[in-house]
């Protein structure tokens, strides 16, 4: 029999920023099967232009308030490679950090409060209070604590002040850190019950595989968050480095039609970047306690699950606890040292890539002698994966009619889907990107 | 009296303002919703409602095909209000309005396509009737639950209209101007605790201006005491007030 399927969502929910899915089957013709992005642009780029360096992150900072400390780190980083800063060992540590503390912080919103209504069949958290309180509770508590540790380090969250080119405005205490090292050991529980809530609810995860390249920081020293060069695999397991100052010719932006935001690829049609890209490049740089976890959950690397994506982060919510922990601990030793700002040594261009949650985020500036900036590029996380959404739809699709789902199984499919990736459609648009002229 | 009904919205953004509201905390998160219902909130629940008693909106105004989305939530609204700075000013959003050449800057010869429109950036209030605002990027959460409880208790919220450096004084944080740095704290409207300066970082004026702000003097304090070109100062407080500033107002 033929069949009609017409699928509109307008303004997705449970995501961050505006995106549209678009699917028309018509007489079991596929017709139209669209991801759509159509945020109002926002043109950061062009706002920075002639700010003094000392501004920069502060307005680059605004492009995403779920992930404002990995635009205020990316910034600063690449204002001080054009500025010839090099930071010291105590502001490196510290600026890991403060990266460990957004990433536990975000993957823990996206995972209860974006995710879990879908394993729960619930339409968001809210109804979830009278029926899991102990669940919802649980999610606020450590929410709060990925705040208050971000908060620690980087002043506040959504947009930290501390973080400047050069070091840092105001260094914590060692008071503020031994706090911080009993809240993260009390919270292991919490923890150790939010791998059961999943474990309950994993049947819920959709198998499919659709693999493709994975883009991610990778570095010798850590699990590449903070420091590290790119590098890519391919589903069949090569891997492959790229310089940090070439990232536009691995990105190779393009516009779309369908999206406010730019596209990008590299070896092949579409890549994906996050925690999922992350563990396929690196997984063996995580935290002993990290692998354990993924053993538990059953999650084996190479895996071309986009919908895992959100497994992947809560193993790493687990790496951040315990690497936060092994750092903290360090500092706790070394003791902490009020230093000056490294002042800057010359004026050029400069940039930079780090592992926001959502995956790989390259910044990079040009400043003129004065200290003005003259231009900039900002290439997004959730831009990289835009394409790879759209051929995940393509794949996913007619595996669904196939399958004889209804239009309404089909659509919880591909709205699960788009949320895995926990797309950040204000970074993507929000900002920018530009060429130097 | 039954909880309040509210719903959240979100325009031009980074949506930060709302992810403050998630980092409460379990105690305080769950009172909130002791007093309230939250009925509408698309980066939270996939409901929907047709009457709010409060509606909060974030983000800027800056499309005019969202002019009906606002007329929309103010129809079914008994209160609104505007939160966070782009909300509120139109914040950082506004920072590219004197610009002529952003699009073609950032999205070049692409710059054409439709669907990349925009217009200047504006408060909500400039499309539709706000009736209070909690200012500030991020806006504070504290603030935001003392604005509400406030309402829940049928009382006027008090706006404050005094400058960021009334808070520097009361907590003996040294200004920014003695550290050789610079500072809009005079001009800029508080109610944030003066956070930024205690930080070891200027005020940026991201709350706005008080509402009679002697910017002449902000700009020769900027030249004097922080060495700033005369073009520099001029140029400082677009970045979160370029909607408040006498070339604009």
């Amino acid at each position: 029999m033929k069949k009609d399927i017409n699928i509109d969502v307008h303004h997705l929910t449970r995501v961050e920023g505006h995106g549209n899915i678009r699917v028309n089957i018509k007489d079991s013709k596929i017709e139209e099967c669209t991801w759509q992005v159509p945020e109002s642009p926002r043109f950061f780029e062009a706002m920075i232009r002639g700010r003094h360096y000392s501004e920069v992150a502060r307005i680059t900072s605004r492009i995403c308030g779920i992930c404002s400390i990995g635009h205020t780190l990316a910034s600063v980083k690449a204002t001080e490679s054009a500025l010839g800063i090099t930071i010291t060992s105590q502001t490196k540590k510290l600026r890991t950090l403060l990266k460990h503390a957004e990433n536990f912080d975000s993957h823990i919103l996206h995972i209860y409060f974006l995710v879990a209504p879908d394993l729960f069949e619930a339409p968001s958290v809210f109804p979830l209070i009278p029926t899991h309180g102990e669940v919802v509770k649980r999610a606020l508590r450590l929410k709060r604590l990925g705040h208050e540790w971000g908060s620690m380090i980087g002043g506040r969250t959504t947009h930290p002040t501390t973080v400047i080119p050069g070091g840092f405005s105001k260094l914590p205490t060692i008071q503020e850190l031994k706090d911080l090292r009993d809240k993260i050991v009390a919270a292991v529980p919490d923890l150790e019950a939010t791998l059961e809530t999943i474990i309950s609810v994993a049947d819920k995860i959709p198998v499919f595989e659709n693999p493709t390249e994975y883009l991610a920081v990778s570095s010798d020293n850590e699990y590449g968050l903070y420091e590290g060069d790119i590098q890519s695999i391919m589903p069949d397991g090569t891997k492959r480095k790229y310089k940090v100052e070439d990232y536009r010719s691995v990105t190779n932006e393009w516009v779309s039609p369908n999206s406010t935001a730019k596209y990008c690829k590299n070896q092949m049609d579409s890549y994906f970047a996050g925690a999922l890209a992350r563990m396929n490049n690196n997984f063996e740089m995580l935290h002993p306690k990290a692998k354990q976890v993924a053993d538990i959950l059953g999650f084996k690397i190479p895996c071309f699950n986009s919908y895992m994506n959100t497994v992947a982060q809560l193993i790493e919510v687990v790496h951040s606890a315990y690497e936060g922990l092994r750092i903290v601990d360090e500092l706790l030793n070394s003791g902490i040292t009020e230093e000056g700002l490294v002042p800057p040594s010359k004026f050029s261009k400069g940039v930079s890539a780090i592992e926001v949650p959502r995956g790989i985020l390259f910044h990079e500036y040009e400043y003129d002698n004065e200290g003005m900036c003259i231009g900039g590029n900002a290439v997004i996380p959730t831009n990289q994966n835009h394409a790879n959404i759209q051929k995940d739809f393509d794949k996913l699709v007619p595996e669904l009619f196939e399958q004889g789902k209804t239009e309404d199984e089909m659509k919880l499919a591909l709205e699960m889907l788009v949320r895995a990736y926990d797309p950040c459609i204000s970074c993507s648009t929000h900002y920018l990107d530009v060429e130097f002229v | 009296m039954g909880k309040a009904r509210v719903g959240f919205f979100d325009f031009t953004s980074c949506e930060g303002c709302q992810i403050e509201l998630t980092n409460y905390g379990d105690k305080e998160f769950l009172e909130l919703l002791n007093h309230i219902e939250i009925v509408e909130f698309r980066e939270a629940m996939s409901e929907t409602s047709d009457h709010l008693d409060i509606a909060f909106i974030e983000g800027s105004f800056s499309r005019e095909e969202d002019r009906n989305r606002l007329e929309n939530i103010r129809g079914r609204s008994n209160v609104v209000i505007s939160y966070g700075a782009c909300a509120t000013t139109g914040g950082i959003n506004a920072l590219k309005n004197h610009q002529k050449d952003y699009k073609e800057y950032v999205y070049g010869e692409d710059a054409n396509m439709p669907h990349l429109d925009s217009q200047q950036v504006m408060p909500i209030a400039d499309a539709i009737k706000v009736d209070y605002s909690v200012h500030g990027c991020p806006m504070d959460k504290t603030e935001f639950l003392d604005i509400v409880s406030h309402l829940l208790h049928g009382k006027m919220p008090v706006i404050p209209n005094h400058p960021v450096c009334m808070e520097c004084k009361l907590n003996e944080t040294i200004c920014r101007y003695e550290e050789g740095d610079h500072c809009l704290g005079v001009v800029a409207r508080a109610g944030c605790n003066a956070k930024c300066p205690a930080d070891g970082i200027p005020c940026e004026a991201c709350r706005g201006f008080i509402d009679s702000p002697n910017e002449e003097a902000l700009t020769s304090l900027l030249i004097n005491r922080a060495g700033f070109s005369q073009k520099r100062a001029e140029e400082k407080s677009r970045i979160f007030s370029a909607n408040c500033r006498e070339d604009v107002r």
